[in-house]
């Protein structure tokens, strides 16, 4: 049933069980993604450390497995990165999926590479990162905007 | 009775022997032979009308209503006849009420922007819970441009249209239309057309039927339904894209104002004032969609040949087939229960995502629709934010109905 690789094990129980799904309440910035193309929705919130760093990042996500479980390592994959290298990495994830290449520089993201071959499934993927960069560039503190 | 056993043809099995005429059918996707089960969004096209437009295009095509050549003369009989046909179909009274659109939601756009010009503040216009956004954004435009009031008839739970909610809704008399689909792209719910017209004309409104859905699967008779207006489109009903049809009463055609300005929509220009054709050719602006319309003409003789009757008894045994077979696909939901369903079943499955469901059943060669269907508000009134959706055709088998259980059932597993 693995659909050459897209829904990788790793994939599906993230989904299922993810780590860093949770209310934001108390994030000091806030950014939203939505897909009109299927109605999901990922909600993004940043607690930045003393020094401006990204400390934690929840999410509340409303999608399929593929949204979630990116939604899900995106939030762990920021934490402890400052806010530009963060938006960066979010930007070199999505040119990895829409090309296919570029995929050394993110070991932990190569999960999803196979996404390449079904594009109408790319945003699933990158929906996170775009709340996150909303979040990150243009949310004004404690505010959620639409990504 | 002789005891003798009665050979009953099976419906199904009936048109086994259609598949032969859609080439893409024979396709595989994936390595996997293509079962395709999205008919509902755009059904495949049967080498008739293939052929049909090749044959416009490479012997007989010209511009059509101007020409004064025989290339002209020949489109133009092409043309028109299938007006014919088209009044044929639906049972319109005269030739002259077929409007050809670009498609439905053309269709309704027209109906929206030319009758609602007619329309005045403290009229309103009701809708219902499960319209496709093409019978529903025209109308919110039209309400934000006039100022008139739009209101929204409530469905059931099992996904019928609220009759009782409908006629306390047009009760203050104040309602001018009444714009309802004959057949849900989502839940399948065939609706009661006559009483709805009944109970539209009852309060001094007109009754807009989109029958996109409907006219794939059933033979409408806008006469025999009390219609007004009545929408579809080609691609649905095995023609091409880029056509469509509004039928509309000629008393209320002629009474409203062109919907777009351009040649073939005038009898005569002067830089003061133009003085428009009458109807059909008054809400045809510009060349039409020529070779579109003379495939869409093949496609509804397509239809006759197999004939309504076989469609339609093929359609409710696939549906008969298929609903319990989906019943026992474990965590599986069929979205709602209408008394009358066509060939579209909606499903969600325990919380494996919709489009989840479908990349994977994509990679097993079946084609669905997953998301919203173009119904935001009655995705909502389920409290969902999307489904997958399986429908039918009359090239559809049984086969195939097996094909998506069986894949479904793999999928519930994969999640599980």
């Amino acid at each position: 049933m693995d659909v050459e690789g897209l829904y990788q094990r790793q994939v599906i129980e993230r989904a299922r069980a993810p780590v860093h799904a949770g209310p934001l309440e108390g994030a000091a910035r806030r950014g939203e993604g939505t897909n009109p193309m299927c109605g999901d929705r990922v909600r993004v919130g940043v607690w930045l450390d003393a020094d401006g760093r990204i400390g934690m990042v929840r999410h509340e996500t409303r999608g399929c497995a593929i949204c979630l479980a990116s939604a899900d390592m995106m939030a762990g994959l920021a934490a402890g990165r400052d806010r530009s290298g963060a938006v960066a990495m979010g930007r070199k994830f999505t040119t990895l999926l829409q090309t296919g290449q570029d995929g050394d520089a993110l070991p932990d993201l190569m999960v999803f590479a196979p996404l390449h071959r079904h594009r109408s499934r790319i945003r699933c993927a990158t929906l996170a990162w775009s709340a996150l960069e909303a979040a990150l560039t243009d949310g004004p503190a404690d505010e959620s905007r639409d990504g | 009775m002789d005891g003798s056993p009665v050979v009953m043809t099976d419906p199904i099995d009936a048109l086994r022997d259609r598949r032969a005429d859609f080439p893409i059918l024979a396709e595989t996707v994936h390595g996997r032979p293509l079962v395709f089960l999205d008919s509902a969004a755009s059904a495949q096209k049967p080498v008739q009308v293939i052929e049909a437009m090749g044959d416009t295009m490479r012997t007989q095509y010209a511009n059509i209503h101007r020409g004064l050549h025989w290339m002209s003369e020949r489109t133009t009989e092409a043309y028109e006849a299938v007006r014919d046909q088209v009044a044929g179909l639906i049972g319109a009274p005269a030739r002259e009420e077929v409007i050809f659109t670009r498609n439905s939601t053309e269709a309704i756009n027209l109906v929206a922007y030319s009758f609602g010009s007619l329309l005045r503040p403290g009229q309103a216009v009701v809708i219902s819970e499960m319209e496709h956004h093409a019978n529903l954004v025209p109308w919110q435009m039209l309400r934000d441009r006039t100022g008139i009031e739009l209101r929204v008839a409530p469905i059931t739970d099992a996904g019928d249209l609220d009759l009782d909610a409908l006629e306390r809704l047009v009760a203050d008399g104040r309602v001018a239309l009444v714009a309802v689909t004959h057949m849900s792209n989502v839940l399948g719910t065939v609706t009661p057309a006559r009483r709805i017209a009944d109970i539209a004309h009852a309060a001094g409104a007109r009754v807009l039927f989109d029958g996109s859905q409907f006219v794939v699967h059933r033979r409408v008779d806008v006469r025999a339904i009390d219609a007004d207006f009545y929408t579809f489109t080609g691609h649905k009903l095995y023609g091409p894209t880029g056509i469509g049809v509004l039928w509309g009463r000629r008393e209320l055609l002629e009474e409203m104002p062109p919907f777009m300005g351009g040649g073939d929509m005038i009898s005569s220009v002067t830089f003061e004032r133009s003085i428009w054709a009458t109807v059909p050719h008054k809400f045809e602006a510009g060349t039409p969609a020529i070779i579109e319309t003379i495939g869409l003409g093949a496609a509804i003789r397509y239809i006759e040949a197999v004939g309504y009757d076989a469609i339609a008894a093929h359609e409710a045994a696939l549906v008969a087939y298929a609903l319990p077979r989906l019943a026992e696909v474990p965590g599986l939901r069929v979205i709602g229960a209408p008394a009358d369903r066509g060939g579209v079943i909606s499903f969600t499955m325990d919380d494996v995502h919709p489009h989840d469901i479908a990349t994977l059943l994509d990679r097993n060669g079946v084609a669905v629709r997953a998301g919203h269907h173009c119904a935001e508000p009655l995705m909502r009134r389920l409290g969902l934010s999307a489904t997958a959706r399986a429908s039918f055709a009359l090239y559809t088998t049984r086969e195939e109905v097996d094909a998506l259980t069986a894949t479904l059932t793999q999928i519930r597993g994969f999640f599980a």
